[in-house]
């Protein structure tokens, strides 16, 4: 990763940082890219979903955001994350009953991450309260913007705001939790 | 959900993040200042003879190492909660106080007769020292912790274990105005017990306190 990339994610992270929605989600798709990176070299062998760690990295990096100094690297603070994220993943996986990978080479050979499968975020999303779990699905799967999904589930902007912030937070604190 | 749609409800969500870090550290060590003094003031008080001991070096030396070690794991717990941080570029300030404790023994080692070492070490009020200290820096401790948890560090029980000795570093300083024992050998022994203790109690802490 060269000096230039970091300047131009933290240009976008500065922009996000300061309430451009538009900058934000650039800055995550950006970041998704380099943590996918990472996160394939690490998963090789290890029997964990690679995208698991990518997404439970960047709700980390969503909710850590104030964590991140503006005058600081991005890419060793989103790395950092990242690794330990899936350090994480590893210490959960280790406690659970181990499984034969024969019953799943099937599965596990084909290319995964492009189908909808369910992630372990799935899993967080449906121990949501309805209304938060309601809101977030209408935003990310549905694809609505704040005002739209106001409107489609009869509540007020700042409502659905504040319904999509804690949703989104408690989603990031059970995320794989058993 | 795949990650194209996490992303797009997390750039969605533009509600603040959260306190900034400085902030926050500026608000725990105040909270942790104003806890551990109330608790000294209340169970404690500084010693009778405070006015004649300040003109002691033994005395004023307490608080020279004491600060140092809050100082200095308070900025490295500080450091510690970046998740890209660099913890060893502080080792050298976390050595100023153990090398100040250890140039405080070696002097009151040359400066007393050696029948004089195990009353001074001994001392008259050793487990006042490990109630006390604990009991102070409790409060502290648990200020600490909490903003680690804000913070995203990547190596929870070791940043929990600077939380301990930031937290013993206030502690022992608020102590150290009501010990009557000055002697550094004193000092060296139960203070350090006392702190390690923190330290211990706040690595331990951070295992489950400081998840992220």
């Amino acid at each position: 990763m060269s000096g230039a990339d970091d300047e131009h994610l933290a240009r976008l992270l500065r922009g996000a940082v300061a309430g451009d929605e538009k900058a934000y989600g650039d800055f995550l798709r950006d970041a998704a890219l380099l943590i996918r990176g990472w996160a394939r070299r690490w998963t090789v062998g290890g029997g964990i979903d690679a995208e698991d760690v990518v997404q439970e990295a960047l709700l980390a990096v969503h909710v850590k955001r104030h964590t991140w100094r503006d005058d600081a690297p991005v890419v060793p603070w989103l790395h950092a994350i990242a690794r330990h994220k899936f350090v994480d993943a590893v210490r959960r996986q280790a406690r659970r009953p181990t499984v034969g990978i024969e019953a799943f080479e099937e599965t596990l050979a084909s290319p995964e991450t492009e189908q909808a499968r369910d992630w372990e975020i799935g899993r967080a999303l449906e121990g949501l309260a309805p209304g938060q779990r309601s809101v977030v699905n209408a935003i990310s799967i549905d694809g609505c913007s704040v005002a739209e999904t106001a409107k489609r589930l009869d509540m007020n902007e700042t409502a659905v705001r504040v319904a999509l912030h804690r949703g989104l937070a408690a989603i990031a604190r059970r995320f794989g939790r058993d | 959900m795949d990650t194209n749609d996490l992303i797009k409800a997390l750039a969605a969500d533009t509600r603040r993040s959260g306190l900034p870090m400085n902030t926050a550290w500026k608000g725990a060590a105040l909270g942790a200042l104003v806890l551990a003094g109330v608790v000294f003031f209340i169970m404690l008080g500084p010693r009778p003879d405070i006015a004649t001991a300040v003109e002691t070096v033994r005395f004023l030396f307490k608080f020279v190492v004491t600060l140092a070690l809050a100082v200095a794991a308070f900025a490295a717990m500080r450091v510690a909660a970046w998740p890209e941080a660099e913890l060893r570029r502080m080792m050298p300030y976390l050595c100023v106080a153990p090398a100040l404790v250890v140039a405080g023994v070696v002097l009151e080692l040359i400066a007393l007769p050696s029948d004089a070492w195990g009353t001074k070490l001994i001392g008259t009020n050793s487990v006042l020292c490990l109630t006390f200290i604990p009991l102070i820096g409790l409060a502290p401790l648990a200020l600490f912790l909490l903003t680690l948890r804000h913070g995203a560090p990547s190596r929870p029980s070791l940043s929990g274990a600077l939380a301990g000795l930031a937290a013993g570093g206030i502690a022992a300083t608020f102590y150290a105005a009501h010990c009557p024992d000055d002697s550094p050998l004193f000092v060296a022994t139960w203070y350090t017990i006392a702190i390690l203790g923190l330290a211990l109690l706040g690595a331990i802490g951070a295992r489950w306190a400081v998840r992220w």
